[in-house]
Parts: C-alpha cells; sequence; structure tokens
C-alpha cells in the first residue's frame, strides 16, 4: 500500500510540473495553432513554402500569407482577402480554413506547380476549393504565386424590381368555429424510388407544387419490415428546395445509413407541406451545363442571377435521370460565393462514378438564401 | 290520551295517499317557453325539476297551476319532475329545440381548382337560440356563386341535427360564396376556385443582341382562365455549350427570359408536369 501511494503522489507532483512547464514553454507548434504565434519553417523546398503558407491561411494570417507571395504586386491585399473569403457575405463569410492539402503536379530547379485544396469548415459542411498554384525559386527561398481570381464588385446603383410576393393571413381567435383556415398548398410526390447503396438505402423522389401560392415542404419516409413495423424514419434534411413556388417541382434524396433494401417491405411517404410568405425573386439561370463522364463524373455549369438583388448563398440540386427518363441519382452542391445580378458563379457536382454511366439526362434546380432571411 | 296518539300519526301519515296527489306536465316542451304544471291535491309541497344541466327547486300549493316562465328550461332533453313529499309518481318530459337560429357552416377546402367534381364539401349543423342541436328533419339550401358563373343550387333533408353536400367547383377561377341556408337562418363562406394546370404552353423567340428573347404566350389553363402570376415556368435551352435552365415566374399572364443565342439550339418550355412546345433556333 506504501509503495502504491509513493507512486501515486510521483504522478501527480510529474503531471503538475510538465504541466507547468507546457504552460511556461509551449512547444511551436502548439502555440501557433493556440493563435498565439506562427509558425515559421524555412522555405527551402517547394512543398515547404506552400505549407508555410497553408498554415498562414489556417490561422487567419491573411496579412503574412500576402506577404509571402511572390506575385503581390499583381492585386492588393484586399483583393487577396476578398478571393479567399468573398467580397460580399456568403457560405464562407463565418468560415474558417479547416484543412489544407498539396498535390505536386511539375516540378523544376526554379518552378513547381502544385494543386492545391482548401478545405473550409461551414455550417452545411465541407466546403472545398480547388487552385493550381505556381511556386518560383527566389535565391534560396521558395514562393508561392497565388492565382488570385479578382471578385467583381457591383458600381453603386438603383435596380428597380418589380417581383411577386405572397403574404399570409391565418385565421384569428375572432373568427367563428366554423369558419376555414387558409388552406395548406396541395403538393404531390410525382415520382420516388429506392436505391440501394453501398452506405445503406437512399429514397428518391420529386415533389411537385400544384397548388397556385408558395409551399414550405419537406419529405419524411418511413420504413416498414416484413412484419409492417417500422424499420426506421428518416428525413430530406437539405435535400430538398424547400421553398417551392408554384408548379415548381424539387428532388428529394433520404438516407437510411445501415438498412438494406431486402429489410423493406414497403415504405410510407409523407410529404408536408405549409403556408410561407415567399418572393418570386431573385430568378436564377442555370447555364452552360454539362455532365462529365467519368472518372471524376460530375455535373457542371454556371448560375446566374437574372435579379437585382445579391444571393448569398446558392444550393444547387441536381436530378439525374436515365434513358427512359427513371430517376438515378440526387446530388447537391453549396456554391460558396455570394451570387451578384448577372455574374456566372460555377458550380461543379459530383457523381458517383458507379451511377454515371447510366445517367442520360438531368435538370437542375437553384435555392438561394439572402443574409437575414430566404430570398 | 295514550292509545289515540298512534292512531293519530297514522292517520297523518296516510293523508296524502288519501288524497290522490298527482303530478300532469306536457310531454313535450319547447326549450326557452313557458309552460303550466297541473297537480292535484292539496297543501304545501315542493316540485323538483332535473335535467340535462338544469335543476329547478319550487315551493307550491298542490291542487293549483305551477307556471314555469319563458327561458326557465332551455336546454334540449329529457327531463323528471318530482312533487318532494308526496305520493306522486315523478313524471318525464322532453324539452325539445326550439326554431333555428344559429348554424355552424364547415365548408371544405378553402382554395381549389377550377372544374373539380364534387370537390367543395359543406357540412351544417343547426341550433336554436339556445344552442341546442335541432335533430327534427329540415331542409337546408346551399348556393355556390362565383361572378360570371352560374348559381348552382342544391336542398339537402338535414337529419339528426346535420346536412351535408358535395358540390362542383365552377369552371371559372374567383372567389366563390358558398351560403347555406335553413328558414332565415344563413351563412356564408368563402370558397377560393383557383385556375388549374396550364394548358397548351406555347413559347416564341425572337433575337435581343448576343441573346434571344423567349416568350410564352398568355399561359391559361384548360378552362381558359388565366395561370396565376408566380407559377413557374421553366425554360431549357439544349445547345453544343450544353444546356440551360431557367426557372421563371409568371409575370401579368406571360414568363419572358433571356437566353444565349447558340445556332443550332433546341429551347423547350414547361410547368410543373405540362409541356409546352419546342423551338429550334437557326441552323
Amino acid at each position: 500500500m506504501t509503495k502504491g501511494r509513493v507512486l501515486a503522489l510521483i504522478l501527480a507532483v510529474a503531471t503538475i510540473v510538465l504541466i507547468l512547464i507546457g504552460t511556461e514553454w509551449p512547444g511551436r507548434s502548439a502555440l501557433h495553432y493556440s493563435g498565439g504565434d506562427h509558425l515559421v519553417r524555412s522555405s527551402d523546398t517547394p512543398r515547404a513554402a506552400l505549407q508555410n503558407f497553408g498554415d498562414e491561411l489556417r490561422s487567419n494570417g491573411f496579412a503574412r500569407a500576402y506577404d509571402s507571395l511572390a506575385n503581390k504586386a499583381q492585386f492588393t491585399e484586399t483583393e487577396f482577402v476578398h478571393d479567399l473569403t468573398g467580397a460580399y457575405p456568403n457560405l464562407r463569410t463565418y468560415t474558417a480554413m479547416s484543412g489544407f492539402d498539396m498535390q505536386p503536379v511539375h516540378a523544376t530547379d526554379d518552378e513547381a506547380d502544385y494543386r492545391v485544396r482548401l478545405h473550409w469548415a461551414t455550417v452545411v459542411g465541407d466546403a472545398v476549393t480547388s487552385r493550381d498554384v505556381h511556386l518560383v525559386r527566389n535565391g534560396s527561398t521558395w514562393q508561392v504565386e497565388w492565382p488570385v481570381t479578382k471578385e467583381p464588385t457591383l458600381p453603386p446603383q438603383v435596380i428597380p424590381v418589380n417581383y411577386l410576393r405572397w403574404d399570409v393571413i391565418y385565421r384569428g381567435p375572432g373568427d367563428d368555429w366554423g369558419s376555414q383556415d387558409v388552406e395548406a398548398p396541395h403538393v404531390r410526390i410525382v415520382d420516388m424510388r429506392p436505391v440501394q447503396r453501398a452506405e445503406g438505402l437512399v429514397i428518391l423522389g420529386e415533389l411537385l407544387n400544384e397548388d397556385v401560392v408558395p409551399a414550405y415542404v419537406s419529405v419524411d419516409a418511413t420504413l416498414l419490415d416484413h412484419n409492417h413495423q417500422p424499420l426506421a424514419t428518416e428525413g430530406s434534411f437539405d435535400m430538398i428546395q424547400h421553398l417551392l413556388l408554384p408548379k415548381a417541382v424539387t428532388p428529394f434524396l433520404i438516407r437510411f445509413p445501415n438498412v438494406t433494401l431486402d429489410q423493406v417491405a414497403a415504405v410510407n411517404m409523407h410529404p408536408f407541406s405549409t403556408l410561407i410568405p415567399a418572393s418570386a425573386d431573385p430568378v436564377i439561370e442555370i447555364q452552360n451545363e454539362k455532365i462529365n463522364p467519368a472518372p471524376d463524373a460530375s455535373l457542371s455549369g454556371e448560375v446566374v442571377n437574372q435579379s437585382g438583388q445579391i444571393a448569398n448563398v446558392a444550393h444547387v440540386l441536381g436530378t439525374f435521370y436515365d434513358k427512359s427518363g427513371n430517376l438515378v441519382w440526387v446530388a447537391d452542391q453549396y456554391v460558396d460565393r455570394a451570387l451578384l445580378p448577372q455574374t456566372p458563379v460555377a458550380f461543379n457536382i459530383h457523381i458517383p462514378e458507379d451511377l454515371a454511366r447510366k445517367i442520360s439526362s438531368q435538370r437542375t434546380v437553384v435555392s438561394t438564401f439572402r443574409m437575414g432571411g430566404t430570398a | 290520551m295514550r292509545p289515540a296518539l298512534p292512531s293519530l300519526l297514522a292517520v297523518m301519515a296516510a293523508a296524502p295517499f288519501l288524497a290522490g296527489q298527482s303530478i300532469t306536465v306536457p310531454p313535450t316542451v319547447e326549450a326557452g317557453s313557458g309552460f303550466t304544471i297541473q297537480t292535484s291535491g292539496s297543501g304545501p309541497a315542493t316540485l323538483i325539476v332535473v335535467g340535462q344541466g338544469q335543476a329547478l327547486k319550487k315551493d307550491i300549493n298542490l291542487g293549483e297551476p305551477i307556471s314555469i316562465a319563458p327561458g326557465t328550461l332551455y336546454n334540449a332533453g329529457n327531463y323528471l319532475a318530482i312533487l318532494a313529499g308526496t305520493s306522486a309518481e315523478p313524471v318525464s318530459f322532453d324539452v325539445s329545440p326550439a326554431e333555428p337560429a344559429k348554424m355552424s357552416f364547415l365548408a371544405r377546402p378553402s382554395r381549389l381548382p377550377v372544374d373539380v367534381k364534387d370537390g367543395i364539401t359543406g357540412a351544417v349543423y343547426v341550433f336554436d337560440a339556445y344552442k341546442n342541436l335541432i335533430t327534427a328533419p329540415m331542409q337546408v339550401s346551399f348556393d355556390l356563386t362565383t361572378p360570371g358563373a352560374p348559381q348552382q343550387t342544391r336542398t339537402v333533408n338535414g337529419e339528426d341535427g346535420r346536412a351535408w353536400v358535395a358540390m362542383n367547383s365552377s369552371p371559372k377561377e374567383g372567389a366563390a360564396h358558398f351560403v347555406a341556408r335553413v328558414g332565415d337562418v344563413s351563412s356564408t363562406r368563402v370558397i377560393g376556385q383557383v385556375p388549374g394546370d396550364p394548358c397548351s404552353l406555347k413559347i416564341s423567340a425572337k433575337p435581343a443582341g448576343d441573346k434571344i428573347e423567349i416568350q410564352t404566350d398568355p399561359v391559361r389553363d384548360c378552362s381558359g382562365n388565366p395561370v396565376p402570376d408566380g407559377t413557374i415556368v421553366t425554360f431549357t435551352e439544349n445547345s453544343q455549350a450544353g444546356e440551360s435552365t431557367v426557372d421563371v415566374p409568371l409575370k401579368r399572364g406571360i414568363a419572358k427570359v433571356d437566353m444565349p443565342a447558340y445556332p443550332g439550339a433546341n429551347i423547350s418550355v414547361a410547368s410543373g408536369v405540362v409541356l409546352g412546345n419546342q423551338i429550334h433556333w437557326g441552323r
């Protein structure tokens, strides 16, 4: 017993001493990631220079990152920061960079090319930006040449907007008992299909607002087993266009992880709709859409805001069909740039490789959101 | 004297029976109306009337008519009249609902497309002034009036306090006034009759600088009603450059959009599940 107590005492004292040492004399890496200092490695290789640059971005050291660039004379620090985070409020406005990957493409003694992927932690998950970066040797050090994309700015102007808007007045306490409330929008599931994937069962479908008023919609699905007992219930979450204007059709996708199709005897679908005050603007054009074949199968294109107001966040949902017009897959991407009027912004929606071969056509819809309310 | 006391008590106890006391009440009384209860016998007694959520207690003199004032008994149902402390058998009677004075009118839905067979339902529950459900058979008329369209009228025999009807929505859009009427009592609901799906969606195109201006003809449903503004019309352009799509809401009855002018492009239009014509642009 006495030996055990002595050992415990030694361990406690050692722990306290180590904590004190770590607090008073922290390691360089720990100090860097706690924001107290920045980590400076020697930039004697392209990889080290790029790693230093990425570390500065990750700690929001945009000024130091800008100062380290070889081509900083070509643009201002503000333009550099706007290139990374956007000049107008958007999905990246309240985010931080969570990761930085690099992949060498080409290198000589004096120049190198890398493909870098910047990972941003956003409210809707990981947003990835890819850039092809050129590095040059300057004496004994390497410097990054950042391929800046200057974000267009809107000149001060007044844009008249003649948009449609719906407001809702519900029944109140003064109404007669028998008087009816405003009717919920009539929506209908026009297509539904279960698909077995490696990660589980996926329910795909399309929902139509067949009414003349806008609807806030969502879809839940309940799987029933062979004894007609509920197996699982899941919702579409954000894999749907929630605001559905009259006669608009949205795809939806519901995931059931760890469920296989042979466990399921029936599926009960529960479309939900409610009236919502809404605006018919902004109108978003999707142009130059192309299905890019495997490998890296994707649907790419550009979204263009045809209205006068800025759409801060855009969510692009792609619906994919086979030659017979059957639903094959639903995929999405959040555009992490604000949509300025008449300014195309590219999107690229990943398509699973095994499904890409079956896809013959597609339909794309875009939901937009404004900071301070739904657009 | 002592032997006489039990005899006197026996006579007093038997006196009410000997007097032949009874109570007579009209078998049916209309709710809220005044009526008279007849009693026989003599001497003081207490009248108790018990029924649906109501009880009445009154000191009376047997043999005199008892007047129940209007508005005293107003809940419809079965009642029991009792003369307490007498030999009279309790008598039951009914209070029936009075004349129709109020109705609850449930009309569904509040909004529906035009020209839907039996799409509008109306159910009526008729009450008197005291909120008693009137269960007696009655005739209820239903009128559906849409501005610019013939009026629909249906008369239904109501039973057990309710009457219901199913009516077609008008081929013409607009707010329909749905009126239920029993005697002089009526209630009105407003039903929104909205246009149906677009019918024969048609687009035309003309050059506008380096773009094509595409617009629909005025969009109407199959009954000729203009489809409401805000309805989404989807334009799709397929060309060598890829596919372009725009969802445009109707404004003032038409949808209009500018799209890239690619020679050889095919432009199509759709709204909901309705497809329109297709245009081939240029070569």
